[in-house]
C-alpha cells in the first residue's frame, strides 16, 4: 500500500495518460474501422480492394513494429513535429481499426439480407443504407466482440511505454528509479488495468441491454 | 382521393400543378406505366425469365400467379432492379431502369415494394420505419414526415403501435406497417410479393383489406399472390406464369373459371384442392 500511496502522483499521471491515449485511439479506430468495414462490403470493387489491402497489411504487422515505424520513421519525414503520444495514438488507432473493421464486417453479415433490400427499395443510397440500417444493426450484433477489441486496445496502450510515452506501462520504470520493488508496482498496475477492464465490461452489458434488437 | 377529379367543384378549386399525385392517376389512367420488353434472366444454367413481355397501365391492378419457382419474385425484383436482367428493357413511366447509383435510388423511391417477410427495419420503431424514407430520400422535415406517417398508420389500422419496435407486432400488423412505409414515399406503383404468404391464416384478411382499399383508390399494383378472393375483388388482370414464361394473361373471372392452358388448369386444380 505504501508503494501506491507514496507514489500516487506517478500512478495518477500514468493512468491519466493511459486513459487519454486509450480514448483518442479508440475514437480514431472506431471511425476509421467503420469506414474500412463499409469499404469491405462496398459494391465498388476498388473500394473493397483498398479495404482488404489495408486490413491485411496492418493487421498482420506486429504492433511493436508499427510503433517503431511511427516513433522512428515519422520524425525522419519532413513533416510537422508531433509528440510521441500523438504518434502512439495514431499507431494504436490504425492498428485497432483493422480489428474494428473485421468485427463490423462479421456483424454486417449477421443482418438479414431483407433489411438491405428494404432499405434500397425505399430509395436509400448505398451510403444511407449503410449508415441508417446496416451499421446500427451490425454494431448491436457485435457488442461483445467489439468490447474485446477495445479491451485489447486498452492493454496495448502499454506498448507505448517502450517509446517514451509515460503512461501506465511506464510507471514501473520511473518507480524503479525511486527504488520501489518492481513486483509490487507491477501488481498495482495490473490491478488498475483489471479495474478499467471491469468498467468496460460494465459498459458492454449496459449497451447490450439498451440496444437489443428483437427479431 | 381520386374521386376529386370527378368533382368539378373541388377540381376547379385546385390549381392543376399543385393537385395531389393521386388525382393524376385518374387523369392519366390507362397510360402504360411499367413496360417490360423481351427480358431474360439466368441464374447460371437456370433460365428463370424467358422473354417476358408485359405492360402495366397506370391505375391498374395486376395479379401475378403461378407455381413456386416460376419466376414471379424474380420478375417483381427485376422491376425495381433488386435483380439485374441479362437482356431486354424495363421502363417505368417512360424511363429506362438506370444502372446502379443515385439515379437508381431515385427510381426505387418511386416504386414501393412489400416483401413476403415484411423486412421492417428491426432497430427502428414503427413510426421511424415509415418516416425514414420521406426524411432521407424526399427531404421532408421530421415533423411533416411524422404527421404523414401517423395518417398512414391510421389508415392501415396500426396507429396505436407507432412507438413499438417491429418485433413486438404480429405478422399482420408488421405487414400493414410495411405497406404504410411503401405508401409514405408516394410511389407511382407498388410491388407486393406474396404479402400474405408468411401470415397466420387469421391475419391474412386484415392485410388483404388494406390492399383492396389501395386498389380502389387507384394505386397501380403488381401483386404476386394466390389469394383468389383478392384477385377477383380487386384485380383488373391476372398474369399466369410457369417455368419462367407468361402462359396466360386474362381477366380474373376468365382465369379462374375458364383457364385456357393445361398448365393453368393443372395449377388451379392444385390450389383449389385446399
Ligand atoms: N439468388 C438465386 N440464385 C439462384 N437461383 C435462384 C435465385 N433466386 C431464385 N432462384 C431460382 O429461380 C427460380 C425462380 O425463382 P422465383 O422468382 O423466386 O420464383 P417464384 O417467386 O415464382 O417462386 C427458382 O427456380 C429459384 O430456385
Ligand atoms: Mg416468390
Amino acid at each position: 500500500m505504501d508503494t501506491l500511496l507514496n507514489n500516487l502522483d506517478v500512478f495518477v499521471d500514468g493512468f491519466t495518460l493511459t486513459l487519454q491515449v486509450f480514448l483518442w485511439s479508440a475514437l480514431f479506430a472506431l471511425i476509421l474501422g467503420t469506414i474500412v468495414g463499409a469499404m469491405r462490403v462496398s459494391p465498388v470493387a476498388p473500394m473493397r480492394w483498398v479495404g482488404t489491402g489495408y486490413v491485411n497489411l496492418v493487421r498482420n504487422t506486429p504492433l511493436t513494429l508499427l510503433m517503431f515505424f511511427f516513433a522512428f520513421g515519422y520524425p525522419k519525414l519532413d513533416l510537422p513535429n508531433v509528440s510521441y503520444t500523438t504518434l502512439a495514438i495514431f499507431a494504436l488507432g490504425l492498428y485497432t481499426a483493422t480489428y474494428v473493421a473485421e468485427t463490423l464486417r462479421a456483424g454486417i453479415n449477421t443482418v438479414p439480407l431483407g433489411q438491405a433490400e428494404a432499405a434500397r427499395a425505399i430509395g436509400l443510397t448505398f451510403g444511407q443504407s449503410m449508415s441508417h440500417i446496416l451499421m446500427p444493426q451490425a454494431f448491436r450484433a457485435v457488442i461483445p466482440p467489439m468490447m474485446s477489441v477495445f479491451i485489447a486496445l486498452l492493454k496495448n496502450t502499454t506498448v507505448a511505454a517502450g517509446f517514451s510515452v509515460a503512461e501506465a506501462g511506464y510507471i514501473r520504470a520511473s518507480l524503479s528509479e525511486r527504488g520501489e520493488p518492481a513486483i509490487v508496482v507491477l501488481l498495482w498496475v495490473a490491478l488498475f488495468f483489471i479495474l478499467l477492464v471491469a468498467v468496460l465490461s460494465f459498459v458492454q452489458r449496459m449497451l447490450e441491454n439498451r440496444l437489443k434488437v428483437l427479431r | 382521393m381520386s374521386r376529386h377529379a370527378f368533382c368539378p367543384k373541388l377540381g376547379s378549386m385546385e390549381p392543376t400543378d399543385s393537385s395531389p399525385a393521386t388525382s393524376n392517376i385518374t387523369v392519366r389512367r390507362g397510360e402504360p406505366l411499367v413496360v417490360v420488353k423481351d427480358i431474360n434472366k439466368h441464374y447460371g444454367e437456370l433460365h428463370v425469365l424467358k422473354n417476358i413481355n408485359a405492360v402495366v397501365n397506370r391505375g391498374e391492378v395486376v395479379v401475378v400467379i403461378g407455381p413456386s419457382g416460376s419466376g414471379k419474385s424474380t420478375l417483381c425484383r427485376a422491376i425495381n432492379r433488386l435483380e439485374t436482367i441479362d437482356d431486354g428493357v424495363i421502363t417505368i413511366d417512360g424511363v429506362k431502369l438506370p444502372e446502379e447509383g443515385r439515379a437508381l435510388a431515385t427510381l426505387r423511391a418511386d416504386v414501393g415494394m412489400v416483401f413476403q417477410a415484411f423486412n421492417l427495419f428491426a432497430h427502428k420503431t414503427v413510426l421511424d420505419n415509415v418516416t425514414l424514407g420521406p426524411i432521407k430520400v424526399r427531404g421532408l422535415s421530421k415533423a411533416d414526415a411524422e404527421k404523414k406517417a401517423m395518417a398512414l398508420l391510421e389508415r392501415v389500422g396500426v396507429a396505436n403501435q407507432a412507438k413499438k419496435m417491429p418485433g413486438q407486432l404480429s405478422g399482420g400488423q408488421q405487414q400493414r406497417v410495411a405497406i404504410a412505409r411503401a405508401l409514405a414515399m408516394e410511389p407511382k406503383l407498388i410491388l407486393l410479393d406474396e404479402p400474405t404468404s408468411a401470415l397466420d391464416p387469421e391475419m391474412i384478411n386484415e392485410v388483404l383489406e388494406v390492399m383492396v382499399d389501395l386498389a380502389n383508390e387507384g394505386m397501380t399494383m403488381i401483386v404476386v399472390t394466390h389469394e383468389m378472393g383478392f384477385a377477383r375483388k380487386a384485380a383488373d388482370r391476372v398474369i399466369f406464369m410457369a417455368e419462367g414464361e407468361i402462359v396466360e394473361e386474362t381477366s380474373p373471372e376468365e382465369f379462374f373459371t375458364n383457364p385456357q392452358s393445361a398448365r393453368a388448369q393443372d395449377f388451379l386444380s392444385k390450389i383449389l384442392d385446399h
